[in-house]
């Protein structure tokens, strides 16, 4: 198993890695001045052209995300999605602590692409670290002449606000972050008709990037769309942070080549997870976010490439992995993604606020011992309420897909291990 | 089609959107839910409501949108229709969506129906019978809240029966602008509430009330009385001020129990204020009068009397004092047909014109009917709007929403002339705070500044750079293209303690200057159905029909036999004219001078002064007190008739309810004094004096026709006076022959002589009029005139301050003190002054402070108000202790248009 190699992490050991001195020294915002030496039209196609898909969970192209701003509509902002909160997921809290002027120089980067003179940074309310090491990076940027009026002497200025949430999973959501930097309750917007790329941030054309998306500017800009390209394969390219966790040796977040490395690979090399602890085996694992329906052993040579994860009915999501051994409850498994979601939703659509709510009830009936034989049908169908037909891609009911989310993992554990939601009733009776 | 130009494909300007497999034909822009709902097909919903912007949060309107990728569930309220779109709002799929939506719905909804005041008229009930599930599959304990709890003194909020449809949240932020209701906590425990210690103190508070789609929102007044199924209803028009917002009266076991609002488009929209929607309480008060009272004389007890009796008294006054020592004061509070009756009698019978609606709180009759009008829905229209005229939050309610709506959601361009800040400060562009008594001088600062002469210094006491930016807002605002190149001006008294003149002689300056394409005045009357009274002849110098006393001589001698010689005097004038002894008697047509009118000691002595008075009121009042005859009036909802809004648009208000005791309608009251005074005012019925309102008053011509419309008859109906007019034309031409009609247009009269039945209004006019043919020609309507001189400006000075005196929504007037409900909300006597001016006086809020005018001197609270200007003062209207009628000197306002207050500290 060859070592990847570190586009976005090359810093991380590095216990200076945060500071502007050392980001320098070692090649730091020259994509940026390299970037301004191009019409905003060209680092467009560079990107394009390097495939860089979205890393924040749906994957969508970066450089044709950015295509679909309105043309001529001006102003447009970059809002920058730090808001990081699903179970098992780390990454970009560690790209934010451990390397913030990568981020920030991306944040220059897309901003230059897109034309944009303000960009936001969202990073989730938890993560003091981050803000601090964040905070820190801007005011050096600032001081530096790097971000604020007239970069680096040119006639261009950009303005990078930096905001932290208030505790809200939800906000994740794209629309419900706008809402949320608006000022307003974190709850989403309804799609259609307000995508954010043409009725965004004050009703404004808005990109919304993922921190590690945004991450992977830098190193492509100075290295060629195509020598990003080259790396993992054709159409999942470069390298991907996957936050691993669970029932393994050595939980963490690992940069691998997109696309190529496998699950198993991933579980089982000494450098990433080094095996399931205690020596077991695997029964199940979240492949891509507590959203994801569930994979089991017979996923584990698939590669980390969202072509075969979601033609298996699954995704790779924001990348976290949560690996499950065969000891564990899964009834208790999905009891406990489900109350996440119960907890998170905004209250603003019913059949999220209510659904969701009503499944962790009855979840923690069957776990009370308080189980009906009818429950499990009744779990099965009150998710479908939710999500109907649940089905991969989801279908929703609801506003946005948080709702969908909770039916996910419920349908993966109730369609799998049936047999154990039928012992748990039988217990009681 | 007469026209001959090339056939051009038209712009197209209808869709094609198929509703279950029928293809139906949509306007573009419509909503997907409101289309189909027009189209018979019912899609269920909670959260959307026509007039407030779509969130699609309940998602019980999902519904099958077919396209490329196949049926997809979207909800039916955020969707606009599209071409060729294919809807399935029948499918199996639709039908477990909303089942589902249901379902979760009333998971934790109590059910609790049985004592449940929406229960029979819920959304939510009638809903799920239609729509939902027949059983909850729910057996887990439900969300819990402590309920119910009083959001504000008239709303109490349960929010286990609570939907989070957002309805009322999004009223009270986008439409009343009072977002003092809001979203709490997240997810299961997300609830409605208020901000702690900040009560949802808004003056349209009910209307959440309306528009909630369960039980959760109460209102006091009506909580427990009684059950829908009980309820009966009639739609009428509320009259507790001049908007006259459509509303249904519902009542049970012969009394009101309930308001709520109809969706007028010209007017309400569906909305009412605090006050029209709770002050039916006063309809069934205890306190009513019930039977006639006499005194012996003045001073005695009241005696009750037979109506027999009242009425010998009541003609005996008037048959034994001359016409010109008779004073009629009042008739806002009557309905049209109430108000012509009194006018036939006392002008056209008894030949008096000392008779004044208003109670010198308003603006002349003659700007009043004779300014060119504008509606309500002109203001949306308009490219810019100026207001001169009372707050209207306070004043008109309702009309604060519409202007508010069209600032804020329609970007229409508003600039605001007022002598202290109003409710709608915020929403306009430029708010010019003028000194008392110099609107006048503002008004001709902006005119010069829209002429492009800026201002270079203060003005009135306004900084130049407002006077420019306000230039600026108009005329970018017409420039801009934007609106129909109209300029509506808002115009009412500003504060009673400013001058009818100032305020005549500053909108006659902006009427006049040349700026818009043309100009329309909405006029911001305030007490009920003044308007209509006015435009029935309740007003000195003028006769029905909106025709001065001058011009609709001939006319009106011609229909009623007889007319005043002269122009009569005002209710000012008449109470200086008691006072002095050239008034022997008064008649108070629901009027409460010693309350209402602005200088109580100007009152006082004309009570003290005058022999005999004849109150007709449906209260007891300070003013009846004082009465030798009280004759009791039915109320509101206890008669029917027609009644004139602000913006002249007559509708029908509904008797629901049977009027306490003996008591009787105010125009039966003017027939039998008729009757006993020797003469027949001519009708038995309100139907028979609306037809005749509609023959004689020429303002008013054929309304009757289309008062059944929903937006009620907008006065005069379009073409019927010049389609009048020429059937006198031709009437003149062809003395001779009997259908004078037929000589003018033989091609139109096919239509209209062999027509027994007339439908339209025009052709209702032309059969009226050649009816009459024998009449005078029709009088022409008052067109009004600016004042001979300009207001004069009173100097500034920096020991006294300018007093300004506003009504306020909750007042000592009847019909709140009578609403139990609503009389605890008064705000209560008080000195409102500017922080700098409380800091410049060492005062301190909450303090004491002597407040003496050159009439006399009251002890006052005072209140920090920013909105009130620096050198101002206001003191509300009508609250306990009456200061304000106490400081006011009406002497010194007609001399020198202004009142002046000197601040006295008081010893603690």
């Amino acid at each position: 198993m060859p070592t990847s190699l570190k586009m976005i992490t090359s810093r991380w050991d590095d216990p200076q890695g945060h500071t502007l001195a050392r980001y320098r020294e070692t090649g730091g915002y020259e994509a940026i001045r390299k970037a301004m030496a191009q019409e905003p039209e060209a680092v467009v196609e560079e990107v394009k052209a390097a495939n860089l898909l979205g890393r924040g969970g749906a994957g969508f192209p970066c450089g044709t995300k950015w295509g679909f701003l309105p043309k001529d509509v001006f102003p447009r902002y970059l809002v920058v999605n730090g808001d990081e909160s699903e179970p098992g997921t780390f990454k970009d809290r560690l790209l934010v602590e451990l390397d913030p002027h990568q981020l920030i120089e991306g944040v220059l980067i897309a901003s230059w692409a897109i034309r944009a003179k303000q960009a936001f940074i969202y990073v989730r309310g938890e993560m003091a670290f981050a803000h601090e090491r964040l905070a820190a990076a801007l005011n050096e940027a600032y001081a530096a002449g790097l971000v604020g009026r007239n970069i680096m002497g040119s006639d261009w200025s950009l303005d990078i606000v930096f905001h932290f949430g208030a505790g809200a999973y939800i906000v994740g959501e794209e629309t419900a972050l706008i809402e949320s930097l608006e000022g307003n309750r974190g709850m989403p917007r309804l799609k259609p008709p307000f995508f954010p790329a043409s009725k965004g941030l004050y009703m404004q054309p808005t990109v919304v990037n993922n921190v590690e998306t945004l991450a992977n500017l830098p190193w492509i800009i100075n290295n060629s769309a195509a020598s990003f390209a080259a790396v993992g394969d054709p159409k999942a390219c470069g390298t991907r942070l996957f936050a691993l966790s669970g029932h393994v040796n050595t939980p963490g977040v690992y940069e691998v080549d997109f696309g190529t490395t496998t699950f198993r690979e991933l579980f089982e090399s000494p450098e990433y997870g080094n095996g399931i602890r205690l020596g077991r085996s695997v029964k199940a694992f979240v492949p891509g976010g507590a959203s994801a329906p569930w994979f089991f052993e017979e996923h584990l040579d698939m590669a980390l490439h969202p072509g075969p994860v979601g033609a298996a009915g699954s995704m790779l999501g924001s990348g976290a992995i949560i690996v499950m051994d065969d000891q564990t409850d899964m009834v208790r498994a999905a009891w406990r993604l489900v109350k996440f979601f119960a907890k998170e939703s905004c209250g603003k659509c019913s059949p999220c606020r209510e659904g969701t709510n009503w499944l962790e009830k009855i979840y923690r009936r069957i776990l009370d011992g308080h189980g009906r034989p009818e429950d499990i049908d009744l779990l099965m169908d009150v998710a479908d309420n939710i999500s109907p037909g649940l089905t991969w891609p989801p279908k929703q009911t609801t506003i946005c897909p948080l709702g969908p989310s909770a039916a996910s993992p419920l349908a993966s554990s109730v369609r799998r291990f049936r047999h154990e939601y039928e012992a748990y009733i039988r217990k009681v009776a | 089609m007469s026209d001959a130009t090339t056939p051009e494909a038209p712009p197209k300007t209808t869709l094609t959107v198929t509703i279950d497999g029928r293809p139906t034909e949509a306007t573009p822009g419509e909503l997907l839910i409101a289309h189909a709902e027009k189209m018979g097909t019912y899609i269920p919903r909670f959260c959307w409501h026509p007039r407030m912007r779509e969130v699609g949060m309940c998602r019980v309107c999902l519904v099958e949108i077919d396209g490329p990728r196949g049926p997809a569930l979207q909800p039916a309220c955020m969707l606009t229709v599209s071409e060729g779109m294919q809807v399935i709002t029948d499918s199996p799929t639709v039908k477990k969506a909303q089942d589902g939506v249901l379902e979760f719905l009333l998971v934790n909804h109590p059910l609790d129906c049985p004592v449940c005041d929406k229960g029979g008229e819920c959304p939510l009930q009638d809903q799920t019978l239609a729509f939902g599930p027949g059983e909850s599959r729910f057996v887990e304990e439900k969300r819990h809240f402590e309920k119910p709890i009083a959001i504000s003194d008239l709303v109490l909020l349960d929010r286990e029966r609570c939907i989070l449809c957002d309805r009322c949240t999004r009223f009270s932020k986008e439409v009343a602008g009072d977002p003092l209701i809001h979203f709490m906590s997240r997810g299961n425990s997300t609830e409605v509430n208020t901000f702690p210690d900040d009560p949802f103190a808004s003056y349209f508070s009910g209307n959440v009330v309306q528009i909630c789609p369960v039980g959760a929102l109460t209102a006091s007044p009506y909580r427990f009385t009684a059950r829908p199924w009980d309820i009966d209803q009639v739609e009428s028009t509320c009259t507790s001020c001049a908007v006259g917002c459509r509303v249904v009266l519902q009542s049970s076991g012969d009394s009101v129990t309930r308001t709520q609002g109809v969706d007028s488009d010209a007017v309400n929209w569906g909305w009412l204020c605090d006050k029209g929607r709770f002050d039916f309480e006063n309809i069934g008060s205890v306190d009513r009068l019930t039977k006639p009272l006499v005194r012996k004389s003045a001073g005695d007890a009241a005696q009750e009397a037979t109506w027999f009796e009242a009425l010998e008294r009541a003609a005996s006054v008037l048959r034994n004092t001359p016409p010109e020592q008779i004073g009629v004061i009042g008739g806002a509070r009557l309905t049209n047909e109430d108000a012509y009756a009194w006018a036939k009698l006392l002008k056209g019978m008894l030949r008096i014109d000392n008779v004044d609606a208003q109670l010198g709180d308003g603006l002349s009759p003659q700007f009043i009917v004779g300014t060119p009008q504008a509606t309500i829905n002109d203001v949306a229209a308009a490219s810019a709007v100026v207001l001169l005229s009372p707050d209207v939050k306070e004043a008109l309610p309702v009309l604060f929403l519409r202007l508010r709506d069209a600032a804020q959601n329609k970007r229409i361009p508003m600039v605001e002339l007022t002598p202290k800040g109003t409710g709608l400060s915020r929403y306009v562009r430029q708010s010019l705070v003028y000194r008392s008594g110099e609107a006048g001088v503002a008004a001709r600062a902006l005119v010069a500044a829209i002429a492009g002469s800026g201002a270079d210094r203060q003005i009135a006491g306004i900084e130049a750079d407002t006077i420019n930016a306000a230039a600026t807002t108009i005329n970018a605002a017409l420039a801009s293209g934007k609106g129909n190149g109209n300029v509506v001006l808002v115009v009412g008294r500003t504060s009673l303690a400013e001058s009818a003149h100032s305020i005549e002689d500053a909108a006659h300056v902006l009427l006049g200057a040349p700026f818009g394409k043309s100009k329309s005045v909405l006029h911001a009357v305030r007490r009920s159905n003044v308007r209509g009274a006015i435009d029935m002849g309740l007003a000195p110098g003028m006769l029905p029909g909106r025709v001065s006393l001058a011009q609709g001589l001939d006319w009106f001698r011609a229909e009623w036999g007889n007319v005043p010689m002269m122009p009569g005097r005002d209710t000012a004038s008449m109470l200086r004219g008691a006072a002095a002894g050239e008034l022997t008697a008064l008649v108070l047509l629901g009027a409460d001078p010693l309350s209402d009118f602005p200088d109580r000691a100007v009152a006082e002595s004309a009570f003290a002064a005058v022999a005999n008075i004849v109150a007709v009121d449906i209260f007891d009042t300070p003013s009846t007190a004082r009465a030798s005859v009280v004759l009791p009036a039915s109320g509101y909802a206890e008669k029917s008739g027609t009644v004139t809004n602000l913006e002249g648009r007559v509708s029908v208000a509904t008797a629901k309810v049977s009027a306490p005791g003996v008591s009787r309608p105010d125009w039966m009251v003017a027939a039998e004094l008729a009757f006993r005074l020797g003469h027949d005012l001519g009708f038995e019925s309100v139907e028979e004096i609306t037809a005749e309102i509609a023959r004689v008053a020429p303002a008013y011509l054929t309304m009757n026709t289309i008062l059944a419309a929903g937006n009620g008859a907008l006065v005069p109906v379009a073409g019927a006076i010049e389609l009048a007019n020429e059937a006198f034309a031709a009437a003149a031409a062809g003395a001779d022959t009997p259908e004078g009609v037929d000589a003018a247009d033989p091609a139109e009269t096919a239509e209209t002589t062999d027509t027994t039945e007339v439908d339209g209004a025009a052709d209702h006019a032309v059969s009226a009029v050649s009816a009459v043919s024998a009449l005078p020609p029709l009088p022409p309507l008052v067109q009004a005139s600016a004042p001979s001189s300009p207001a004069q400006v009173p100097q500034p000075d920096s020991y006294s301050l300018r007093l300004v005196v506003s009504h306020v929504l909750y007042d000592e007037g009847t019909l709140v003190a009578h609403s139990p409900s609503l009389a605890k909300l008064a705000p209560g006597d008080g000195l409102h002054l500017h922080p700098g001016e409380i800091e410049r006086h060492g005062l301190t809020a909450g303090g004491q402070v002597k407040v003496v005018s050159q009439r006399s001197s009251v002890t006052l609270t005072v209140v920090e108000d920013a909105s009130v200007a620096r050198g101002s003062a206001f003191v509300p209207f009508a609250q306990a202790g009456a200061s304000a009628a106490t400081l006011l000197d009406l002497d010194e306002l007609t001399a020198s248009g202004i009142v002046k207050v000197r601040l006295e500290t008081v010893a603690e």
